[in-house]
């Protein structure tokens, strides 16, 4: 396990911050990382498509309730990971944001990237991050009556008995 | 039928999931579904709002109907539900509604061990379990930092095993594509050669499906006795059983008739809609993981990336039939170059010792136990990974906290993300081509659903 202390770091502590398409950036791993706030997210994300970036393959959450690390912990308590993919020069970056408890409210990238259309209704599905503008912001995996969002952290496994549509609870 | 359409998203509070009839929408909504996948600049939507292909922003309710394929539906492989909306034959919206299948895995991958992590993954895409491990496997290295530590011979066994399965998967797909089109005999056909692959697998890894064989570390056993020989049988066995499927479909004018021109998608709209693997490449975009990102040794074996030209259903049968040629190039030049060595690191906080040290050494046995009790822990980070799986590019993004589980588990499935071509492909083509527009799609509903 070649763990140098290098890799550990994250921008965090790092004395000098880059900056890229005026947003900072780390290192994870080798893997160009971007962390805008929330009010550049889409300005960010629009510069990426104007960069060839223009082929989002994956979006995603993380709810970091009960990291266990103090490393490389986000300030609030979900983040959304937006992975793009440039075909022209062969590259790929991230895009992490932030997005508070109080406020789990990220504007929809589908308007950039219009298959981030399930994606963005899954995220809302399993985290409860609503993405404002979604031309369909309904629960994708599981049943629409649905209470809770699963992949939080504080929703715990097989806590509740399995729910059926439409019978008496 | 109206209950289903109009139950009511206010009793959740939280949307509906069904398609909802064009009274429930207003004109720009639906040209937003339709045409926002296009991603055009305004003037040029305005210009095509006066082409047939928007026309349908005026159609009432009553001049169409909607209508519900599966989730039972025997060609929607598996459990995939489609609502189209139809006026006369011809489909004018179609909405795809998964989730039949989901059973929470990425939930169920926080609670498991990295060393555990395999049996859930392998899972998900059931008929490429070995694509889904590898980019696990891949993941967790490099989080651990041994990505370039793996000894040369798992690296080759790896790529052997990955393209004996895409071998296999693109195999079923001849089948199931066969059986949806009517090409009833072909369905036995592709079953047939797809079990010789699967018979190799059993004898490799024990499995025919789900094998958790491509561990963080490297494989769980060495090749068998004889392996080559096996490998070569089924090299020897294909070429002619492809040509004859040659024979029977792709110079069938039936076979051609039900497949060209149906489907048709476009480069921009496919990287648009983030669809990869045939898909992708159907429309002529040459974009193939193995070649323009490599992982494993891809840069050092000589294979094509197929492309289509048209982006039609019979663009994605062709290069699924093709590359099942092109992995068998890749598999031979595997058999030429396979090292010999260990197959797997020998890194004690990572790999379990071999059983007979077991019996001899006190630190052995203690690092066995602590490996399938408590598992090895991983360096806090993130790390994102992406391969080629059959179907496209499959991702593993891995959060770790620095404890023996995942923090946070989440698979970039390509069905997922592939499905969402659906509506596009079928928009204004026949309710018969639905059928063959799902099956050029190749979804596998594990994955979608996870």
């Amino acid at each position: 396990m070649s763990d140098t202390p290098e890799s550990r770091e994250t921008s965090d502590q790092s004395p000098v911050e880059e900056l890229r398409y005026g947003v900072r950036v780390s290192d994870s791993r080798g893997q160009v990382v971007l962390h805008p706030t929330r009010e550049q997210y889409i300005a960010t994300l629009k510069a990426l498509v104007d960069d060839s970036f223009v082929l989002c393959s994956d979006l995603t959450a993380v709810d970091y309730l009960t990291y266990g690390s103090r490393v490389g912990k986000p300030k609030e308590r979900f983040e959304v990971v937006v992975n793009l993919m440039s075909l022209e020069r062969r590259e790929r970056i991230r895009v992490r944001v932030e997005v508070p408890e109080s406020d789990p409210v990220l504007p929809t990238a589908f308007d950039l990237y219009p298959g981030t259309e399930a994606m963005e209704r899954e995220v809302f599905d399993m985290f409860g991050i609503s993405f404002e503008g979604h031309p369909d912001p309904s629960r994708i995996l599981m049943p629409e009556d649905w209470d809770g969002h699963p992949l939080r952290k504080d929703y715990a496994v097989g806590r509740i008995p399995v729910q059926f549509k439409g019978s008496p609870s | 039928m109206t209950d289903l359409i109009t139950a009511t998203p206010e009793a959740t509070g939280e949307g509906n999931q069904e398609m909802r009839s064009r009274s429930e929408l207003t004109a720009k909504e639906v040209m937003r579904e339709v045409g926002a996948v296009l991603r055009l600049s305004e003037t040029q939507a305005a210009a095509l709002g006066a082409v047939d292909d928007f026309a349908d922003a005026d159609v009432d309710d009553d001049q169409t109907m909607i209508i519900n394929m599966g989730p039972q539906h025997p060609s929607t492989h598996g459990v995939l539900r489609l609502m189209l909306e139809l006026q006369g034959e011809k489909v004018l919206r179609c909405k795809p509604i998964i989730g039949y299948l989901h059973t929470g895995m990425e939930k169920t991958g926080e609670e498991l061990t990295y060393m555990q992590g395999g049996t859930n993954v392998t899972r998900m895409d059931y008929l490429s379990p070995l694509n889904n491990e590898l980019v696990f496997s891949m993941a967790v290295e490099k989080l651990l930092g041994i990505d370039g530590d793996i000894p040369e011979r798992a690296v080759w066994m790896r790529m052997l095993l990955s393209e004996l399965n895409r071998m296999s998967s693109h195999l079923l797909f001849l089948a199931t594509n066969g059986m949806d089109i009517g090409a009833v005999s072909m369905m036995i056909y592709g079953w047939r050669e797809r079990e010789e692959v699967l018979r190799f697998f059993q004898k490799v890894t024990g499995l025919r499906m789900n094998h958790n064989f491509i561990r963080p570390g490297g494989l769980a056993a060495d090749l068998p006795a004889g392996w080559r020989d096996d490998v070569l049988e089924i090299l020897d066995l294909l070429p002619e059983r492809l040509a004859e499927y040659d024979i029977l479909m792709t110079d069938q004018p039936i076979w051609r008739e039900r497949l060209q021109g149906v489907g048709v998608i476009t480069a921009q709209e496919a990287a648009a809609l983030g669809a990869t693997g045939p898909i992708l490449r159907s429309t002529g975009v040459p974009w193939d993981l193995r070649r323009d990102m490599p992982y494993l040794h891809y840069d050092e074996v000589d294979f094509d990336v197929i492309v289509g030209s048209y982006g039609d259903a019979f663009d994605r049968y062709a290069i699924r039939l093709n590359e099942i040629r092109e992995s068998m190039k890749i598999v031979r030049q595997i058999l030429d170059r396979m090292p010999t060595g260990d197959y797997r690191i020998q890194d004690k906080k990572v790999t379990p010792p071999p059983r007979a040290r077991i019996d001899e050494s006190m630190e052995a046995l203690i690092h066995h136990f602590k490996i399938f009790t408590e598992g090895f822990k991983v360096p806090e980070g993130e790390v994102y990974v992406g391969i080629e799986s059959p179907r496209g590019e499959i991702g593993c993004y891995i959060v770790s906290d620095g404890s023996p589980k995942p923090y946070r588990i989440h698979m970039r499935a390509p069905s997922f993300v592939n499905i969402q071509c659906l509506p596009h492909m079928m928009r204004n083509g026949l309710v018969a081509d639905a059928v063959a527009v799902i099956s050029s799609v190749d979804p596998v509903l594990g994955e979608v659903d996870r």
